[in-house]
Formats: structure tokens, sequence, C-alpha cells
């Protein structure tokens, strides 16, 4: 037993010393080029991989197709991809490791809100960049952080879309049902002022965290009768929820934002979603054929993954070829010598009319686009392969609203 | 006590199927005239007016329009907690212990069953159309389910409870807790290693998502369609088949009798010549497997897993244990049929009756607050009296 426990200090011990080292030996490796990596938080694994996959990919292929000017300039750009599982908690402790490791001088970020927000205030505190290619919650931006920038609309705008789309489709009354985060009970309550603005009778307002038995809330749905049924949240939610209304015998319309894009959603919701009134949902990212400039894009895509590229898959090339042009234009100015964490950030929003794949981008103040694309989109068809022919039935651009 | 092996007990088979009938239809009544008798009260004051002035219905009308659909939601509900918190209860029977694990077990049973029909629709088995097939297959889910969990349910307790047997009651409970996460976890890497995915979904076949009508029962503007899916029916069949075997085998075969012999007292049963081990091994293998029934049953009806489903379940499915009076099989089912009852109803009155300020989320608490309750002035359960019986 003695000898058990002697053993046992000695690895301790010797696990302490390797940890110590480890950082200090992953310095030493960096000396000969001139490292700069760029990170990517979005969810790798969980039920909402499957679009954070791609944003990280979609990263990555910019990385490689953009960052020869960087390269020839001497420096060594590399990706740094983090799995934030679509946590808030997770996204925080990686970026509390993002902003501690120097080479790191821009993130291209995060699918949720709810896990930018206060991942954010990380990379605002150790004033790194970020630009995020899906973030939609007014807060994003509103806090007025230099670091962040985004590249898409906002739900304060989302939701009104939403609510006059579905006033323009005769719904006049809604049950609106959204998931507790801060995006999905955002926009969920930004449909909801509007709605009642615009005179349709609010049915029912309810947040749940349910991701199985929605029995309960789809009585008072169907008890209800309303046109429509919004929910405010994620697509894995909605797919169950929207099938249990259906088979409940709802035949009215379902509508949502652009969380509830993805393919995952028809998987898991079945034929049956298409009923009746059919469904439909607002978002802030067409779908990558829509753009004029994405064909290279789309055809570079699937021949190195393999698929179709997801939902802000091409805004996240985008955020990386901002990232990477920022870079580029500081160490120009500076005669290839690395540029720091601030001059990058300043010149993140110093660009103007930047020709990304997804539209030109000048940021606001704020950092919000200056102008943005707004869609609605009718889900076409309940095989998921065919999602990214899904009709555009609204597209509509937009300025970010000014305080 | 004086029965003849060989023959069938035809009283045993019966008695749990009377007990769930009465069950069933007392919870329905007791909840049914509460919320009946709170809607006449309310129907005049402002909650019955803001809801005319929302739905052009009075409360009263609501109430009783919507019972009948409460009460199928409830009992399919209350099945499946009941068909878990028999898990728990043998286990406690015996051992004394909870086995905090049973949730994963359950979690892995879903898994299971879900990823062999994934595996057949691969090979395109379940496209055949027949509904004998479909049925064929549904059952071979389940029994795969059922055997997965079983034996996980067997190697738990051999690695982890066993050697602990002799400790204080409080360790095999935190060896619980750590097989439970380490189980999560387990499933998380296994699910994702091909996708990256860890969720998965049943795949549609047979006629289980189809829904028969009874009739329709207008209600103010809407029209309210009485009916059940199929999926609920084969719930509530199978879980009760499952109950109905279980009871039968505890009391009224001879594995029964020595089960119920280790659980009034271990030592002297081993000196009758019972082997204790194989009987503990035996019970958890029935539980796991009962579990695991539930998970692919659980599945069938909420179409999406991931490996944090049994959660939920779980501890409902334990609460509904300690709420009947933990160790006692009766029990389990009554408190299932209770909890699942009380949710649902709680769920969708709740609404209604606080008008919109609580909503379905808060059905939990509701539930939670009954338990709470009925435990102040029955701390053993509503049937723990009976503990010389258990198991």
């Amino acid at each position: 037993m003695k000898r058990l426990s002697v053993v046992l200090s000695v690895l301790v011990l010797a696990s302490l010393v390797l940890v110590a080292c480890a950082p200090a030996s992953g310095d030493g490796a960096a000396g000969g080029a001139k490292v700069i990596k760029i990170a990517t938080q979005s969810p790798l694994s969980g039920g909402q991989s499957n679009v954070g996959v791609d944003i990280k990919n979609g990263a990555q292929l910019a990385l490689e197709q953009l960052s020869g000017p960087l390269t020839d300039m001497g420096f060594k750009i590399e990706l740094a991809p983090f799995d934030d599982q679509a946590n808030p908690d997770i996204g925080v402790a990686n970026a509390k490791q993002i902003v501690s490791d120097p080479a790191i001088l821009c993130v291209v970020g995060h699918y949720n809100s709810g896990v930018q927000i206060p991942s954010s205030e990380e990379y605002h505190n150790a004033g790194l960049v970020n630009v995020s290619p899906a973030n939609t919650n007014p807060r994003v931006t509103d806090r007025g952080y230099l670091e962040v920038n985004r590249l898409v609309g906002r739900d304060d705008v989302q939701g009104i879309v939403g609510a006059n789309f579905a006033q323009g489709k005769g719904v006049a009354s809604v049950f609106i049902v959204h998931d507790k985060t801060a995006y999905g009970q955002g926009v969920a309550e930004f449909f909801k002022q509007e709605a009642e603005k615009i005179g349709i009778q609010v049915l029912g307002f309810e947040g749940t965290e349910e991701k199985a038995n929605f029995d309960a809330l789809t009585t008072t749905i169907i008890n209800s009768n309303p046109d429509l049924v919004y929910l405010g949240g994620m697509f894995d939610q909605a797919g169950v929820l929207f099938k249990q209304s259906r088979e409940k015998g709802y035949q009215g319309m379902f509508m949502g934002p652009d969380g509830v894009d993805s393919p995952e959603l028809v998987n898991i919701g079945g034929a049956a979603l298409l009923d009746g009134g059919g469904i439909y949902y607002s978002t802030v990212s067409g779908p990558a054929s829509l753009y004029p400039n994405t064909a290279k894009f789309v055809t570079d895509f699937k021949a190195q993954f393999g698929a179709d590229p997801a939902p802000f898959a091409a805004q996240s090339y985008d955020a990386m070829a901002i990232c990477l042009k920022a870079i580029e234009n500081v160490a120009k100015s500076k005669n290839g010598e690395m540029p720091t964490r601030a001059e990058v950030t300043q010149a993140v929003r110093a660009l103007s009319n930047f020709p990304g794949i997804t539209g030109t981008f000048t940021f606001n103040g704020v950092g919000d686009p200056t102008s943005s694309q707004y869609f609605i989109i009718q889900v076409k068809s309940a095989d998921p392969a065919k999602w990214s022919e899904n009709a555009v039935v609204q597209t509509l651009d937009i300025e970010p609203p000014s305080k | 006590m004086n029965r003849f092996a060989g023959t069938v007990n035809l009283r045993e088979l019966l008695r749990p199927v009377g007990q769930m009938l009465v069950f069933s239809l007392a919870s329905s009544v007791v909840l049914s005239l509460i919320v009946i008798v709170l809607a006449l009260i309310m129907d005049q004051t402002v909650v019955g007016e803001t809801l005319l002035a929302r739905s052009k219905v009075s409360l009263l009308t609501y109430t009783l329009v919507n019972l009948p659909q409460v009460i199928l939601d409830g009992l399919t509900i209350g099945f499946v907690y009941a068909a878990i918190a028999l898990g728990y209860t043998m286990v406690y029977g015996v051992l004394e212990f909870i086995n905090f694990a049973h949730s994963e077990i359950f979690a892995v049973g879903a898994f299971v069953g879900v990823e062999l029909l994934i595996v057949l629709q691969i090979y395109g088995m379940l496209e055949g159309g027949s509904l004998i097939g479909a049925y064929t297959w549904l059952i071979i889910a389940i029994l795969a389910g059922m055997i997965g969990a079983g034996l996980l349910a067997i190697s738990v307790e051999r690695v982890a409870y066993r050697p602990l047997r002799g400790a204080p009651r409080l360790v095999p409970l935190i060896s619980a807790i750590g097989v439970s996460f380490f189980l999560q976890d387990a499933i998380r890497l296994i699910e994702s290693l091909t996708t990256g995915q860890f969720h998965r979904i049943i795949p549609t076949f047979g006629n289980f998502d189809e829904r028969l009508t009874f009739g329709q029962i207008p209600i103010g503007d809407s029209v309210i369609a009485l009916g059940i899916q199929v999926k609920s029916i084969i719930v509530i069949i199978a879980a009760v088949l499952m109950l109905v075997g279980l009871n039968y085998l505890v009391n009224a075969t001879k594995v029964g009798r020595a089960i119920r012999a280790v659980a009034q007292d271990r030592a002297t049963a081993s000196l009758m010549g019972i082997d204790v081990n194989r009987i503990i091994s035996l019970t958890f293998l029935v539980g796991g497997a009962l579990g695991g029934a539930a998970g692919v049953l659980y599945a069938l009806k909420f179409t999406r897993i991931d490996p944090f489903v049994g959660f939920f379940p779980g501890l409902k499915a334990f609460t509904a244990a300690v709420l009947g009076g933990i160790g006692n099989l009766t029990g389990a089912l009554l408190g299932g049929i209770i909890l699942g009852m009380l949710e649902t109803f709680s769920g969708t009155y709740m609404s209604a009756f606080t008008m919109g300020a609580a909503g379905a989320e808060y059905k939990d608490i509701f539930a939670f607050a009954i338990l709470i309750l009925v435990l102040i002035f029955r701390p053993h359960g509503l049937m723990g009296e009976n503990v010389a019986q258990k198991a």
C-alpha cells in the first residue's frame, strides 16, 4: 500500500511538471516563422454540429484560399478551431483559452447568440477582434464593443420581417413558443411586439427547454387554434414540436427564425410538416447558391468536404476573409512586422466596401453591416438532401436600426 | 401462499391488470373532478373572462372538452414512468440502495433499439410496407433494447456495486452516480464517432405515427379532434404487458419467491440454499430490461434521443417510485400513473387557470409540489406501509 502511494505521488508530480512545461515548449516552436492564428468557435459536436462544423469548414476554406498575401510576407497562418458545443459555459472557457494565446489575432465565431454574448466579453477584455458570421441578437453589437462585428442582420429586424410576412399570408392569430435562450426568446419577443402592433392576435407566449415531450403544450396550442405557430429557437427543438403538433391534428402554418434553417428540421419532423399551412422561416443567410458570387465557393466546398455547405458556411468564409484582409492591411502598413490585436481590431472596423461572396461589407459604429439582407424561405421538400432547393419567397435589404 | 408449481396462476395475471385499471380510473376521476371544480369556481371570475375573450370559450367547456385528450396523454407518459420506476424499486427492494445509473441504462436501451432500426433502414428492410413486418421489427428493436440494457445492468452491478456490498449505504450510491456520468459520456463518445452528432432520430416506418380519431368536438372557433396515436396505444399495451409479466414473475414463480426471500432477509435466504448473487444479478437483469424497453418506447413516442435523454424520465420515474412507496412494485405503478397524470393535467390547464401567466413550462413545479405534500403526510409513500412485501 505504501509503495503504491509513493508511485502515485511520483506520477502526480511528473504530470504537474509536464503540464507546466507544455505551453513553454509550444511557444518555443513558434520561434522560426511568424505564426498568426485565427480561431473559430462553433458547435462541432452535438445536436447543432451539422451547422457548426460547416462554419469551421467555411472559415478553413477561406484560410486556405486567401492567406496567400500574408504567407508571401513570411507569416504562417494557422486555423485554431474550438468546439463551443452551443453551450455558453464551454464557449466562455474556450474564449479564455483563446485570449491567452498571443498568436491568435482574430476570432471567427459562434453560431448561437447566447454563446457569443458571454464569450465576446472575454474578447473585449483582451482587445481581440471577433467577426461573427451568424449571430443575430441585438445585444451582440448593441454593447458597442469595438472588437465585435457581424456580417448578418439583427433579430429586431428579423422578428419584424417575419411578423409582416405572416400578416401578408393572411395570418390573424399566432401562438409563440421560445427556447428561453438569449437568441430564441429575443427573436420571439421582437416577433410578438410587431405582431401585436400590426394586429395579429397573440394567443400564447411560452418558453420551454423541453426537447421531447410537448404533449401538454400541443394541447394548449390546438385549443387556441392559431393560424400560425412561431418558434423562437433552434431546429432540433422545432422539428420535434412541429411534428408533435401535426400529430395532434394542427393544420395551420409553422414559422421560425434562422435557427430552424437546417436540413435536420425535416429529418426530425418528416413530411407532415409540409401539410396544411406549410412551413416557412425567416433568415439572415440565404442558401449559398442565392448570392451572386458564391458559385466558386459552393463548388470548392463540395469538392473539399463532400457536401453542400450548410447555412452560414458562406458567411463564415467571408468572416475569415475579413480577418485575413485586416491582418494583411496592418502587416503591410508596418512593413511585414507582426500586427498587434489592437491594430487588427481597428483595421476590421476600418474596412470599407469589403467585397465578400455574400455581400459588400462596411461596418457601422457598433459593428453591424450598413445594410443586411433578410429572406423568407418556404420549405419545399421533406428530403433533407433537397434542403438547398427551398424556395426564397421574399428578399429584403434593410439597414440596421439606429439607436 | 399455497401455490402449485407448474400451473398458471390466473389470479396473479389478472390482479395487476385490475390494479392498473383502478389506478388509472381513480387518478383520472380525482384529477378531473379537481379541475372541473376549479373551472366552476373560476368561470365567472376574471380568469374565465380572460379565456372567453381570448379563445371565445367558457372555462368550463374548455376544461371538459380537453379532458379525454389530457387523460390519454397522461396515461401514456405515466405508463412509461411506471416501467422505468419498476427498475428503481426492484433494486431498492433487494439491495436497499438507489441505482442512479438506471436512467442511463434506460438511455442505452433506447440507443440500442434505435440504432438497430437505423441499420435496418439503411439496408432498406423497413421499406416493405406490410404492417406485420413493421410490428415485427419494432418488437425486435424493443427486445434488442431489453437485452442490451439488461446485460449492461448486470455488468454495472458486477463491476460497480458488488465489490461495495458490505460498505455503508452511501458508498454504492456515489458509485451509482459515477456510473451514471460514465455511461452518459460513453454513449456520447460512441455515438459521435461517425458524424460528430450524438443524437439519433428514430426512423419513420409502419403506421405508428397515424392517428385514430374517435370524433370531433367544436370548441369556440376551433375544433378538437379527439383521438389517440397508434404509437401511444403501443406504449400503453407494451407497458401493461411488461408490468403484468413482472408481477407474475415476482409473485407467482419460484424465482420470484427467491427474489422476495432475498429482499426480506439476505442472510437467511442464502442459508435456505438460495444463490443470493444470482438472484441479485437477475433482479438487475429484469429491472434493466424493463428500463431498456421503456427507452425504446420513449424514443418511439418522442422521436429524438440523445445521451442525456435518460435524465428527466429517470428523475421522474425515481420520484414516481418514491411517491408510490419505494421498494413496492404496486406503488411504482401507482406513482408512475399519478405523476404522468399530474404533469399532463398541470401542463395543459395551468395556462388557462393562471390567465397565461404560468404556462406548460411550469408543469414540473406543480407535480413536484404535490410530491412534497404527499411525502409530508405519508413519508413512506402512498403504498409504503407494505414494507414486508417489497419486491
